[in-house]
């Protein structure tokens, strides 16, 4: 049986599709049978995020409609063993995914792999209720900053009420709090919320913290998810994620800023 | 540092702010999301009975629910307007 991990925010662009491409190459990376499925119906990205743009023939909706089988429509990741990507279809038909026809994947997909990353759409409608219905466990994507924690805790109250795990009376989905596109220069100057101010609000487990970074755009424009980028901020503090993920303890590395010494001396 | 961070912090604040109105938002519709469903009821007939003494605005009742282990609480602040200087001092 694998794990159904949603990638959740309510807010749209805080950063979804990248950590859903950064965690299940990540997970793959560490040799767990990992696949990734875009759910954003209509606004297909992470087929370029992952750089397999050129590869989808089928998509997502293909196979809950009978047109194609599974393994038509997953997408083997060309530098990574282990990982696949189940593309969003572009279709404009906003009733294309459907409870049983998501379900019917994800058993299948169950039986082949570890892992099952689910990239939300923005929003609390139907794809992104779908994406989380099914879930084991959710990463909540925030932004330091009021409208993205907002919805968050709406997310946070989505994932406690209106998923299977919920209906069902089981243990709850496990929730954590991915902090993304954190500055600390700017927190530090007391422009941006904190994460111990954000966690304080949200009161949930904290998974990462993932500076604002310019190894992100980097990583997209190449097609190459931003984790295999070794030697960047960015893709160092989603290898922590996904340690912690997977059970480590791993120090947050990337909550102060890097100065020298006069600027630790002035604080700016 | 930390001297300094204080300065720089008091200076430009608007994390604060965004972190009150935040904690307050959060709290309330985590109340209307989680609490019972008579509260809005509650709430409205609370508002009359409190009118039949002093005139205050919707906004003068607030509810907050708080769970502490196997308990939930039920916080609630109704502010007064009569004395400006002590209501001022109270509202956040
Ligand atoms: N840590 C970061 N540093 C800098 N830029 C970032 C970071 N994370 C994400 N971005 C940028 O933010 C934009 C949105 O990211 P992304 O597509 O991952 O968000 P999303 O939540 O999936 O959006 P949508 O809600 O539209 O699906 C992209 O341009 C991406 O490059
Ligand atoms: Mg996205």
């Amino acid at each position: 049986m694998a794990r159904i991990i949603v990638v959740t925010s309510g807010k749209g662009g805080v950063g979804k599709t990248t950590t859903s491409a950064a965690v299940a190459t990540g997970l793959a990376m560490a040799g767990h049978k990992t696949a990734v499925i875009d759910f954003d119906v209509g606004l297909r990205n992470l087929d370029l995020i992952m750089g397999c743009e050129r590869r989808v023939v089928y998509d997502f909706v293909n196979v809950i409609s009978g047109e194609a089988n599974l393994n038509q429509a997953l997408i083997k990741d060309k530098r990574v063993d282990n990982l696949c990507i189940l593309p969003a279809s572009q279709t404009r038909d906003k009733d294309a995914l459907t409870q049983e026809g998501v379900e019917r994947v994800l058993e299948e997909l169950s039986q082949d792999f570890e892992y099952i990353i689910c990239d939300s759409p923005a929003g609390i409608e139907r794809g992104a209720m779908l994406a989380a219905y099914f879930a084991d466990e959710a990463i909540v994507v925030a932004n330091p900053e009021v409208s993205s924690v907002r919805d968050s805790d709406r997310v946070l109250g989505i994932l406690a009420s209106k998923t299977r795990r919920a209906e069902r009376g089981d243990e709850p989905v496990r929730e954590r709090l991915l902090l993304a596109r954190y500055s600390p220069q700017r927190v530090e100057r007391g422009e941006m919320l904190s994460v111990e101010d954000v966690q304080e609000i949200l009161a949930v487990e904290l998974l990462g913290v993932i500076p604002e970074s310019k190894a992100v755009l980097q990583a997209s424009n190449a097609g190459v998810p931003v984790i295999m980028e070794d030697s960047t901020d960015a893709g160092q503090a989603y290898q922590d994620a996904v340690a912690r993920f997977l059970g480590e303890e791993r120090p947050h590395r990337f909550l102060v800023e890097k100065k020298g010494f006069l600027g630790r001396l002035f604080g700016s | 540092m930390n001297f300094m961070r204080y300065f720089t912090s008091q200076k430009k604040g608007s994390a604060k702010v965004a972190k009150e109105r935040l904690q307050i938002i959060v709290a309330h519709e985590r109340t209307q999301r989680d609490g019972p469903e008579y509260l809005p009821m509650l709430r409205e007939e609370l508002l009359e009975v409190v009118r039949k003494y002093v005139q205050v605005d919707q906004e003068a009742i607030r509810m907050e629910l708080e769970r502490e282990g196997d308990y939930e609480v039920l916080e609630l602040n109704i502010m007064l307007p009569e004395s400006p200087a002590r209501h001022q001092a109270r509202a956040r």
